[in-house]
């Protein structure tokens, strides 16, 4: 149990530090691929961060759930809970409503890359 | 013992991550998506977001998948190619991480009881929901009774979402 006490000292930090890192790659695979359903995936990566972001700091070591029973006395705080439901649920309709318009560009267009698209709407132009 | 579990699931979270970077493959890509969300709901679950942990193992690693494998069959679509090359991503990539990164120094540890984030209105709803609702359970007291204008707000935005998407992929007569 020693090990484990020096291990929530020394990373005391490490949800925040893996909250930085996902919201980091979310933005790079957005940055970095032209294809559209990878940008979709990279973002809702971006806004799977935020679940951890917010709940991470409501979780008190030996607390349990937020269901108030006569054995329990330690509960985690249950507002940041309520608050990631409401944007779990709004990440599914914002990520179905980014697929369908993907779905309308590869009918309008034949494709779903940003590059090849543009270079088809420039060869046109020409 | 939870710290323990914590990190884990943190490191496993990570690699998968590392993975969905590296892979251009769209159908691996989607399968890696829903091993995310398991993690991610696992990883809520040992921090005592019950409602939430179960709320992204059904939306995230279910609802999300299949539109996401609807999504690639209609799009019939396998590989996506990188485009940028150059080192501009990953330098502001590095420079937002490191930002953020100092800004947490400042904030407290994780687990502890008396900081400002549990100080006040959380442990307020933890008193008040037996005596004011009847409701044990406080997630679902505060979501339906406390914030229930909030969770209207929420059902608007899927109704909107859910027209977006069906006059999207409505096919219109032409004239």
């Amino acid at each position: 149990m020693e090990f484990i006490n020096d291990l929530s000292i020394y990373f005391g930090r490490i949800n925040h530090w893996v909250t930085i890192f996902l919201i980091v790659s979310g933005l790079y695979i957005i940055i970095t691929n032209s294809n559209m359903i990878k940008k979709l995936i990279g973002l809702s990566i971006f806004q799977t961060s935020v679940y951890l972001l917010y709940v991470s700091p409501g979780k008190i070591i030996g607390g349990t759930a937020p269901i108030i029973s006569p054995q329990f006395e330690v509960y985690s705080n249950p507002l940041p809970h309520v608050l990631i439901l409401t944007a779990i649920v709004v990440g599914v309709a914002t990520l179905s409503l980014g697929l369908a318009l993907v779905v309308r560009i590869k009918e309008e267009f034949g494709s779903i890359d940003e590059e090849a698209i543009l270079m088809n709407s420039f060869e046109d132009q020409e | 013992m939870e710290f323990f579990l914590n990190f884990i699931i943190l490191i496993f979270l990570s690699f998968i991550t590392i993975a969905i970077i590296k892979i251009n493959n769209l159908f691996s890509l989607i399968i890696l998506t829903g091993t995310y969300s398991f993690l991610m709901a696992s990883l809520l679950i040992v921090m005592d977001a019950v409602d939430v942990g179960m709320t992204e193992a059904a939306v995230g690693a279910g609802v999300s998948t299949v539109l996401l494998l609807s999504a690639l069959y209609l799009t019939e679509s396998k590989d996506s190619n990188r485009s940028n090359q150059n080192a501009m991503p990953i330098v502001l990539c590095l420079l937002v991480g490191g930002l953020l990164v100092y800004g947490t120094l400042g904030l407290p540890q994780y687990g502890l009881s008396d900081t400002p984030v549990n100080s006040y209105v959380g442990a307020l709803y933890l008193e008040r929901s037996i005596p004011e609702t009847t409701i044990p359970n406080v997630v679902t007291s505060v979501l339906a009774s406390y914030r229930g204008y909030d969770t209207l707000g929420e059902v608007t935005v899927i109704f909107t979402a859910g027209i977006g998407v069906l006059m999207l992929l409505k096919k219109f007569k032409q004239d």
